[in-house]
């Protein structure tokens, strides 16, 4: 390989997770400053196909690796594999999404190149031929300016952090097949099973995100079922207010995302919690309802380019990082919206 | 079956972090063990509690850093280690998970576990890179144990896409998640007997291991660009009227 920016490309059954993406248009932005072009990684079963998306977003290279060993992701054989063509053919940097692989996968190849990983990075600059990575850290609180003494460096790239190239079809470049390094028996774990979440838009990946908190079940004009007690008459009241929130998030392509109070109480699965035990997002727009706005609820979603808030308390921490906020109750004012919203975009 | 569980002593969530002189500051804020470490004392200590056997808690840190040690000790935990030296001082990510693997085979452990990410620095690397380090394999988010014995483990892991069931043989390092189940509290006993407890102190030299140079360098720290955020109050007769005020407001921003 002659480029020295690879991109890791992340993938779930052959499906490419838009931060791969994003993180192709990084290096391509790198490639600029430090001249050559980007290779993109692609490792799986059956996965060509991601190859050739690869060239379209701008990948004049691609190392190709399929093999059945490799059909779902495991740390032990795309570790191993990644290191051992780094380890070859010298790259200067390797980028990742920031996902759950990426991160996994860019520290234990770390390990065996002797390098080190700047995490979930959300802006690069090239200084006199050096990489400099910003950083969040303490959920956001500062911002780290972080780079790397010894190659190949990776950097894993926060999701919506960075644009995503526009994908030419006419694009090609050259593919490389490589060969596993580990056969299976080798392989100390085994993928057994797989139970996929209820679809849905990835809160990571989303533009749009509604969320939800503990004044979601505040609604005493609803009557739960007589057959509840206490607790399973705030959930049931909880689950009336998030079809609410779901119906506005359906309108607008959004997410659902929750507060951890939310989660804690049984609203809502942890999946859904926004923060600094949960997830990171940075939305084009982030409308909170019935979130009074903790620090480690903003931890999690301060980065948002625009944020609603909807709360009774004129006095909720969430106004102040609100650009349009309404003191009412979620009950009434989120169906409004929903119609209102609903029929300026001709849904 | 001996079990390790690795934590990290950290200001506390709610802490204002400001930067000063350079440096990271939280104030007089309470110093913690890491969140998301409480899952992983949890799970350390029900399956030592299923398979007869102890739990040691080890954490890296300044010399005087033992509340997150204690903190674990008082949840149960039999014995505690901190492995601490000057040399480890401006340690990144690559070097911890040397002085971690050396102190995980210290302890004689054959299964270890990991809380997902710092909430200060929020890597999330040492599960893995610590595993790797030891030449295990890594079962990282892990979300249920199904099954456990002296040879194998059986989890569900929470990724992105859903719930994935693996196996793995053992020695191997596991990283817990929320969806574990709430840790317990320390009992009076425990904060007690955490209290009295003896913490040993482990160097480099005693660990037989030479942390590798680091190779990540901070150049600099700096408070998130203040955002002027003019916050605009919508109001209306009705809910009727404030939403389609709101409405009109959001589509003009032209973010949809
Ligand atoms: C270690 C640690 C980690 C944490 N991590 C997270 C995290 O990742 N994410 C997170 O969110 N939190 C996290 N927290 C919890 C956080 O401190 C708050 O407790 C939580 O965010 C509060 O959730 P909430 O805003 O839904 O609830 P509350 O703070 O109870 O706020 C409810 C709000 O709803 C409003 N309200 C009530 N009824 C209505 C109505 N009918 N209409 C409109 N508004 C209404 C109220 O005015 C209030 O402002 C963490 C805490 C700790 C200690
Ligand atoms: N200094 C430390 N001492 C012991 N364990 C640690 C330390 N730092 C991190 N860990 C463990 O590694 C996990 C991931 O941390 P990190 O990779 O730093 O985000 C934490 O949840 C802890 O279980």
């Amino acid at each position: 390989m002659t480029n020295k920016i690879w991109v890791y490309i992340d993938h779930f059954k052959g499906a490419a997770l838009p931060a791969s993406w994003e993180a192709v248009g990084a290096g391509l932005t790198l490639a600029n400053d430090l001249g050559g072009g980007v290779t993109a990684l692609v490792f799986g079963e059956g996965v060509a196909d991601l190859g050739q998306q690869a060239f379209h977003y701008g990948a004049d290279e691609v190392m190709l690796a399929d093999d059945p060993t490799l059909l779902d992701y495991r740390s032990e054989p795309y570790a191993g594999l990644l290191a051992k063509l780094a380890g070859d053919s010298a790259p200067d940097v390797i980028l990742f999404p920031t996902t759950s692989r990426g991160r996994e996968l860019a520290g234990m190849a770390a390990v065996d190149l002797k390098s080190g990983v700047l995490v979930d990075v959300t802006a690069l600059e090239v200084e006199g031929g050096a990489i400099l990575a910003t950083r969040p850290i303490y959920a956001g609180k500062l911002f780290a300016k972080v780079g790397c003494s010894a190659k190949p460096e990776l950097i894993t790239l926060r999701g919506r952090a960075f644009a995503k190239p526009e994908p030419d079809e006419t694009r090609s470049g050259t593919l490389t097949e490589v060969e596993a390094v580990l056969s299976e028996d080798e392989i100390a774990v085994k993928v057994l099973d797989y139970v996929q979440a209820d679809g849905g838009v990835s809160l990571t990946d989303a533009a749009v995100i509604v969320s939800g908190g503990r004044g979601v079940s505040n609604n005493p004009n609803l009557e739960p079922p007589g057959d509840l007690d206490e607790d399973g008459q705030e959930i049931w009241r909880a689950q009336e207010g998030f079809k609410l929130v779901g119906e506005l998030a359906k309108v607008l392509g959004a997410a659902v995302g929750a507060s951890r109070a939310a989660v804690d109480a049984g609203y809502i699965p942890y999946a859904n919690q926004v923060g600094q035990t949960g997830k990171v997002v940075g939305p084009d727009v982030y409308i909170a309802c019935g979130i009074s706005g903790a620090i480690q609820h903003l931890a999690g979603m301060r980065t948002s380019k625009m944020i609603v808030a909807i709360n009774k308390d004129p006095d909720a921490p969430i106004f102040k990082l609100a650009r349009f906020g309404v003191v009412g109750d979620l009950h009434e004012i989120v169906p409004a919206l929903t119609a209102a919203l609903g029929e300026k975009l001709g849904k | 079956m001996k079990i390790a569980v690795c934590v990290k002593q950290v200001p506390d969530t709610a802490a204002q972090v400001v930067v000063e002189n350079g440096q990271v500051s939280w104030g007089d804020a309470p110093l913690v063990i890491n969140p998301w470490d409480e899952y992983a004392v949890e799970a350390a200590l029900q399956k030592a509690s299923d398979l007869g056997g102890s739990v040691t808690v080890i954490s890296m840190g300044a010399e005087n850093e033992t509340e997150a040690l204690k903190h674990a000790l008082a949840m149960g935990c039999n014995e505690a280690a901190l492995i601490s030296d000057p040399a480890l001082e401006d340690a990144d990510n690559a070097a911890a998970a040397h002085a971690l693997a050396a102190a995980i085979k210290k302890a004689e452990a054959e299964l270890v576990f990991f809380g997902k990410q710092a909430v200060d620095t929020d890597t999330g690397m040492l599960p893995g890179q610590t595993a790797r380090v030891l030449g295990w394999p890594a079962v990282t988010l892990v979300a249920a144990i199904q099954e456990l014995n002296p040879d194998m483990i059986k989890v569900e892991r929470a990724t992105e896409e859903g719930r994935q069931v693996v196996e793995s043989k053992l020695p191997a390092v596991v990283s817990i998640v929320k969806d574990y189940g709430e840790p317990r509290y320390p009992s009076f006993m425990g904060i007690r007997k955490a209290a009295r407890a003896e913490i040993p102190v482990w160097s480099t030299a005693d660990l037989g291991v030479e942390a590798p140079a680091a190779v990540v360098k901070w150049a600099a720290l700096s408070s998130p660009p203040k955002k002027d955020i003019e916050t605009e109050m919508i109001e209306g007769a009705d809910a009727g009227e404030i939403a389609e005020v709101l409405a009109d407001k959001i589509m003009a921003e032209k973010v949809l």
